[in-house]
């Protein structure tokens, strides 16, 4: 076994441990002060070239902070957008200086409201399986963060 | 002297409702309303996800839905032809003859073979159809919804849409509505009834 099969073999079984402990906290990851609760996405249909990404995210310290950038590992980019019904018009908006996650509130990236939007799908969502991405912010840093896939229409807002 | 009254009164008479139709014109222009007054949905020969044209004239005799939206449309989109199919299946053999169009109001992007397959995740009953610019803006005026561009930072663009479902009935008239997220058992009804007449 070459010392790089060796180092290749070691770094699985260390990935394959890590995995497997993130997993157990999947669904609830601290970073600084805040709390980010199950992100979760939605099976996107097949030539869908976007997915949405939702969570909530608890701030338990005296400063706001802001989500200013998201990436994940199925689309070229993420985009923080708020969706609402005016009348029977479903209308979109970007917020492109990020997401702010106000001292002492909880914000909800949920259905019908404000979401990630994963734009450039590189491939289809599915159903069951879970895929990363990583969250930043201003003062809290950076995270790595998996999202599980709900069934299409189906809603994980209210797990934790 | 007594025709000089009636001219008079005549004259105030057709003032009274030359104000009247004005005021009331005016205000549907501005509150454009949904009106029971005002005819929705037209004529439509449009370019369909299963090939060929759809042409309403044809649809004669067969109760449908329309549905605006696009395909790079994270929620709203998959969610309405997600309880649509949901519901076709549901209501089985008394959908037979139902037929569901989702058209794009994003033609720049959705060319019919995106739509192909984008509607092949949901029930097989409904159908992309790809208008061309010139005929958005005819269904648009027709079917009295609303769509526009909203530029993101990239540079690329996601879009504003009514979010309605019309329904026909067989002979081409709308008879009602779904709105987005209305309640599972108040959407079954509604195309129970426009089923079943």
């Amino acid at each position: 076994m070459s010392l790089f099969k060796q180092i290749n073999f070691a770094a699985t079984l260390l990935l394959a441990a890590g995995l497997g402990f993130s997993d157990a906290q999947a669904h609830e990851i601290k970073l600084g002060d805040l709390v980010i609760h199950h992100p979760w996405s939605r099976q996107s249909p097949m030539a869908a070239d976007v997915a949405a990404g939702f969570m909530t995210i608890t701030n338990n310290g005296k400063e706001d902070d802001r989500l200013v950038k998201a990436t994940s590992e199925v689309s070229k980019l993420v985009q923080v957008h708020d969706m609402k019904m005016v009348g029977d018009v479903m209308k979109m908006v970007e917020l492109p200086d990020g997401l702010v996650i106000p001292a002492g509130a909880t914000v909800k990236l949920k259905p019908k409201g404000l979401h990630l939007m994963f734009m450039g799908l590189e491939r289809q969502v599915v159903e069951g399986e879970e895929f990363t991405g990583t969250l930043t912010f201003e003062k809290a840093g950076s995270v790595t963060v998996e999202y599980e896939v709900a069934a299409p229409g189906g809603d994980m807002s209210d797990m934790h | 002297m007594k025709y000089v009254r009636v001219f008079a009164v005549a004259a105030v008479a057709g003032a009274v409702a030359l104000g009247a139709v004005a005021w009331f014109g005016a205000g549907l222009l501005h509150n454009s309303p949904p009106s029971a007054v005002f005819e929705i949905g037209g004529p439509f020969v449009l370019a369909s996800s299963k090939g060929g044209v759809v042409d309403s004239k044809l649809l004669q005799g067969k109760p449908y839905a329309v549905f605006f939206g696009f395909t790079h449309c994270p929620e709203v989109c998959p969610t309405t032809l997600n309880d649509m199919s949901n519901s076709l299946v549901a209501l089985g053999d008394a959908a037979k003859d139902f037929r569901v169009f989702f058209i794009t109001v994003d033609p720049a992007r959705d060319t019919v073979e995106t739509m192909k397959d984008y509607v092949s995740n949901f029930d097989p009953r409904i159908d992309a159809l790809v208008p061309t610019e010139e005929q958005l803006k005819q269904l648009v005026s027709d079917f009295r919804v609303y769509y526009a561009k909203v530029p993101t930072s990239d540079g690329g663009y996601t879009m504003d849409h009514t979010a309605t479902t019309f329904l026909f009935d067989r002979g081409g008239k709308l008879v009602g509505t779904l709105a987005y997220d209305e309640a599972e058992d108040a959407r079954q009804a509604k195309l129970k009834r426009l089923l079943g007449g």
